[in-house]
């Protein structure tokens, strides 16, 4: 299975580093971070309510980490993933992504680095009805400006690595839970991005279909990505390597996982 | 994401939508057939005016009672005073005083009931000179036309309009037969060659007698000398506006008047009547064409509706897709095809629309209804550019939207 995950990479490697590079070992180490937040807060303002959802979170992540952030509903969970992937900004702190101000680019600039850095794999799983499963998964090609030529060829390719070859042009309503996350992790994967960030990706799927899915991180960390995954299901978290808690919008606990 | 792609795409999400995408269709689909029917007829309108003027005959002057300075230019007929006489029309006649004018034929119309043993027929008849065959370019269809001498002895002869001949006479041959005119009993001469179906219809309604019959016996009474309108004939085309000119002085010398502008009967060539016609047609296309617009803002409005709608309903995937690296202006674009496709596919149906009704509606109507390739290119730019215009504010919005609250929305 490791051998149908080899990609045919080369493309987009913004870290500078070579994504087909054997895993580094999780922790601390010389190499600047991929990820690096400092005292970020987030305050959602809501009319005259105000409701503070981050509350100064320093983290770093590096290059080829497998990290579970895990936390109580309501801790800030969703709103640090959203903060790491630039779908929303910080109202207080820092946030570098590989080094760059993530709070001096503009929208084109983020819309930009959503498409080449990072794969998003959502607990709704977000797919497109009215597309079929391979129109999907070229979605971020498509707005990468990848030849169309190419682009059905490596959405192929993606959902072949997921296990989904013979499902191609289904659509996601005759698509169990389970697949329809595989097509999503196909999309997340398919622009090769250096990090992946999850929100929940087994929330809605039964055991079997959890251990799919965490089949295909465990492959996609082997390959060197980064990895980020939100759960609030401790046996899910222990896939990973670094378990960050999160409670009340501050971290907890930051710990190496033993297994 | 290319253009063919982003077409695709609008293209999907308006079929996604059928009956709503054809409900808002259908607001530009009225509103372009509705303009380019206006347009055909009043282009159908202006060509039959034309055609009907050019049917008078060739190298025409028509002389009218009534001021030219009157800015109707139209005046004529009922409520115009009498002011043109027989006197007049053979002072034209003249190879002194009017050389030019190669051939005068006057005419004395009135509305009357022509009665054979049979039945009757109401049409109009024409008290005229022999020289009106050639200065109106009629031809005969059976028999011959009254002469110069039934005109100067006043015979009771007559000519009928193909149509008149049937109405009366049904298939036999109306030559030989004799009608009355008001207790007078006519033999009728000869029957006129239709003038087709392009023409106005009372060409081929009518009856033709001799100017002096029609006066002296016919109307009599203090109206007998005046006439309704004088043809005047030039040689060619050259010699027309020195017609004109003869004509002028001559009946302003009859009439005692000194200035032109003090002129009481106006003198027209067959251009100018033309102008003045397809000017009044003009301002009326323009007018209503403004009203069928309106009608096409209106189903603007109904795209900009719909596709507020459709942002709003599909904020998640409009965040969605800026998760996914979608820029600003590839949201807009998305938004602006589906709302031009929406106009576009408008315009096409209702060209369609258009086309197909000015081929029936002349059939009904008894108008024509010209459609210019212009006026159907024309206005199905005009509906993309409505959709295209009435999509920028919902587009801008979907553009806007910021990614977390589009993928949050429910
Ligand atoms: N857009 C928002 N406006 C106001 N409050 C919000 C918004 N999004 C999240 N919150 C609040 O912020 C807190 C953290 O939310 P979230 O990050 O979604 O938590 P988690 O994912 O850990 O369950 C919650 O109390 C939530 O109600
Ligand atoms: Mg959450």
């Amino acid at each position: 299975m490791a051998e149908a995950l080899s990609f045919d990479t080369g493309t987009d490697t913004d870290t500078g580093t070579d994504t087909r590079s054997a895993p580094r070992p999780a922790g601390r180490h010389g190499a600047d971070p991929v990820i690096d937040l400092h005292g970020a807060g987030k305050t959602y303002r809501t009319g005259t309510l105000e409701y503070e959802a981050l509350r100064g979170i320093d983290l770093q992540i590096h290059e080829g980490e497998y990290v579970a952030i895990m936390g109580p509903s309501g801790s800030g969970k969703s709103t640090l993933m959203n903060i790491i992937g630039c779908l929303d900004t910080l109202t207080a702190g820092e946030y570098h992504l590989s080094g760059d101000d993530v709070s001096e680019l503009d929208e084109v600039e983020l819309a930009q680095i959503r498409n080449r850095r990072i794969g998003f794999v959502f607990q709704q799983f977000n797919l497109l009805a009215s597309l079929p499963a391979w129109r999907n998964v070229e979605l971020p090609l498509m707005y990468g400006r990848v030849p169309m030529h190419e682009r059905k060829q490596r959405a192929i390719e993606a959902l072949e690595r997921v296990g989904l070859g013979d499902r191609l042009a289904n659509r996601p309503g005759e698509l169990s839970g389970g697949q329809q996350q595989r097509v999503a992790v196909a999309r997340a994967l398919v622009g090769e991005p250096s990090l992946i960030l999850a929100d929940e990706p087994t929330g809605n799927l039964d055991s079997t279909s959890t251990t799919d899915v965490l089949g295909l991180f465990d492959e996609l960390h082997a390959q060197g990505r980064t990895l980020v995954l939100i759960t609030h299901e401790l046996e899910v978290a222990q896939r990973a390597r670094r378990i960050v808690w999160v409670r009340d919008g501050r971290i907890h606990t930051d710990e190496v996982n033993g297994r | 994401m290319s253009w063919t792609e982003t077409l695709r795409t609008g293209l999907s999400a308006v079929r996604a939508h059928g009956l709503r995408s054809t409900l808002t269709v259908l607001g530009i689909l009225i509103g372009i057939a509705a303009v380019i029917l206006t347009v055909g007829l009043g282009l159908g309108t202006q060509k039959d005016v034309s055609a009907q003027i050019s049917a008078l005959g060739s190298n025409l002057l028509i002389v009218t009672p009534g001021s030219s300075t009157d800015t109707s230019g139209m005046r004529g007929g009922f409520g115009s005073s009498a002011t043109l006489t027989r006197a007049d029309a053979a002072a034209l006649t003249s190879e002194v005083t009017a050389p030019d004018v190669a051939a005068v034929a006057a005419e004395k119309t009135s509305s009357l009931s022509v009665e054979t043993s049979s039945t009757n027929w109401t049409t109009s008849v024409v008290g005229t000179s022999a020289a009106w065959t050639d200065v109106r370019g009629r031809e005969l269809a059976s028999g011959a036309f009254f002469t110069a001498d039934d005109d100067a002895a006043g015979a009771a002869v007559v000519v009928l309009g193909s149509q008149t001949a049937t109405e009366l006479f049904g298939t036999t041959d109306a030559v030989g037969q004799v009608v009355t005119i008001e207790d007078l009993t006519f033999t009728v001469v000869g029957v006129l060659t239709e003038e087709g179906a392009d023409a106005a219809s009372d060409l081929d309604d009518l009856a033709v007698i001799p100017l002096s019959t029609m006066a002296d016996q016919v109307v009599g009474g203090t109206d007998r000398n005046s006439v309704s309108t004088i043809y005047l004939q030039a040689e060619s085309t050259d010699q027309l506006s020195a017609a004109n000119q003869e004509a002028e002085t001559l009946l302003l010398n009859l009439h005692s008047i000194s200035s032109v502008d003090d002129a009481d009967f106006s003198i027209n060539s067959q251009d100018s009547l033309v102008s003045t016609a397809t000017a009044v047609y003009r301002t009326l296309t323009v007018l209503l064409t403004g009203i069928a617009g309106l009608s096409l803002l209106v189903g603007g409005i109904g795209v900009m509706n719909i596709m507020l709608v459709s942002v709003t309903e599909r904020t998640r995937e409009i965040g969605l897709r800026k998760a996914l690296g979608a820029p600003p202006w590839a949201i807009r674009r998305q938004f602006l095809v589906e709302a031009t496709v929406l106009g576009l596919a408008g315009g096409v149906l209702g060209a369609g629309l258009g086309i197909v009704a000015a081929r029936v509606l002349p059939d009904l109507l008894d108008t024509s209804i010209v459609v210019s390739g212009v006026a159907v290119a024309g206005s199905i730019a005009i509906a993309m550019a409505i959709g295209l215009v009435f999509g920028v504010y919902p587009a801008t919005r979907a553009a806007r939207l910021a990614p977390i609250d589009a993928l949050r929305s429910e």
